[in-house]
């Protein structure tokens, strides 16, 4: 009977792990998003702006389905290579922490805002596409947010976010190349950390 | 008439005092130097005037009547688009443009409720800059411009001849004018309330954020979304 039991909640977990593996790319996205503003409308520590309680919840709902490696890289273009693995580790981190707290601050603000998700055109055996989403607000243009997304052994990952067209991701190369030029990798390390210290402050 | 008769006397010489001073680096930014120092003044003037007229006006302006005051605004521009998209060879959506002008200003009373987007004319968004680009014109040297911010010396001249067709221009009395056009601008201001703090939040440098990403969305523009793509992935 145990051994049975054992079986069975193997099965499911299998099954279970399989079906998350297999959602499309644009399911996850919808998913994810609508469990996040689900969070966020009803919870009134973040909408009075509680700057913990809406970094818990990108944690836990919004990061994993993140690759800030690859972010990281994208960012740095041909620098990344001439980097080393400790400064590259470095950089992820630094850039990571940036890249989560603009996003967190800008989810804050969410009001009124609805997504629209555009149809996805993925072929089954495509491992690199685009979800492409429109915000609208009342009173304002509406905004295309577009997630880029690789296929990974444990699932999709989101490597870019582009606004309005333009990549939130690559519109750093050029600030980053410069801030290389002037003190090399270690300088554009330094600089990372500085904002991410000063940005951290002003919002305590 | 002021702004116009003053643009007219300081474009022609900004842009002289501009081109004796290029400087190496960044290829697209060759004015970078003036540039920035322009743009330190126009911060300024949106940290201390502009923008706290912004947020004062979203607190106190309720959202449905913001709406209106956008939407009547918009109407105005979608003949401009309209007229854009057929000289960027869309009749189909130029005309749907004008057809959005009509139907916005009637049935949605001169402009104030976006009925057109209820029955499906979509809004397009389009300019001269965008249709010089068409056209094959590069953006050339970025510039920016005192008080209006970004910009290259391609929108510039397409800026130019929509400032010579606003229709706000036309309005005789002149408080009333100068009414409408400063609610025009802190109505445009107010939508960007969101979008200055992730700058804030996100960039290492304002400048230099700001100018590649203005960039990149106006060649992002003048594709309709299709921009060459150039394919680089470093990872690894």
């Amino acid at each position: 009977m145990k051994i049975l039991k054992t079986l069975l909640a193997l099965c499911m977990t299998v099954l279970a792990a399989q079906a998350l593996a297999q959602e499309t790319p644009d399911a996850l996205a919808r998913r994810v998003m609508n469990e996040v503003i689900a969070v966020v409308k009803s919870d009134p520590a973040i909408q009075a702006g509680d700057s913990r309680r809406i970094n818990e919840l990108v944690d836990a709902k919004v990061l994993p389905y993140f690759d800030f490696r690859h972010m990281t890289a994208l960012a740095m273009g041909r620098e990344w290579r001439a980097a080393t693995p400790a400064q590259r580790d470095a950089l992820t981190a630094e850039f990571r922490s940036l890249l989560v707290r603009t996003y967190s601050n800008a989810l804050s603000q969410y009001k009124n805002q609805t997504i629209d998700f555009k149809p996805l055109r993925m072929q089954a055996a495509d491992t690199d596409v685009i979800v492409r989403t429109e915000v609208r607000q009342p009173g304002a243009k509406p905004v295309s947010i577009d997630y880029q997304m690789d296929r990974q052994a444990d699932g999709w990952k989101v490597y870019d976010v582009m606004v309005a067209g333009v990549s939130l991701v690559t519109n750093y190369r050029e600030t980053f190349s410069q801030e290389i030029k002037a003190g090399g990798v270690d300088g554009l390390i330094k600089s990372l950390q500085a904002k991410n210290a000063q940005t951290g402050a002003n919002h305590k | 008439m002021v702004v116009r008769n003053t643009a007219r006397a300081i474009l022609p010489a900004l842009l002289a005092v501009l081109a004796g001073c290029a400087t190496t680096g960044n290829p697209a930014d060759p004015f970078e130097p003036v540039n920035r120092k322009i743009y330190a003044v126009n911060d300024t003037l949106d940290r201390y005037a502009l923008k706290p007229a912004a947020e004062g006006y979203r607190d106190v302006v309720p959202l449905p009547a913001r709406t209106n005051v956008s939407n009547f605004f918009g109407n105005i521009e979608d003949v401009w688009t309209g007229f854009n998209n057929l000289l960027q060879g869309k009749p189909r959506e130029g005309f749907s443009d004008f057809g959005r002008f009509a139907v916005n200003s009637t049935v949605g009373i001169l402009g104030f409720f976006d009925v057109a987007s209820d029955i499906g004319l979509d809004k397009h968004d389009e300019d001269l800059g965008q249709t010089l680009g068409r056209w094959g014109m590069g953006p050339g040297p970025y510039l920016m411009l005192p008080l209006f911010g970004p910009s290259t010396v391609r929108d510039t001249a397409g800026a130019i001849p929509r400032q010579l067709v606003d229709p706000v221009a036309s309005v005789e009395r002149i408080p009333v004018r100068n009414a409408v056009r400063g609610l025009r601008v802190v109505n445009g201001r107010a939508q960007l309330l969101g979008a200055d703090s992730a700058l804030d939040d996100a960039a290492l440098d304002r400048y230099s954020y700001l100018r590649d990403f203005y960039l990149k969305s106006r060649l992002n523009q003048v594709h309709d979304g299709n921009p060459p793509r150039e394919k680089d992935d470093y990872y690894e």
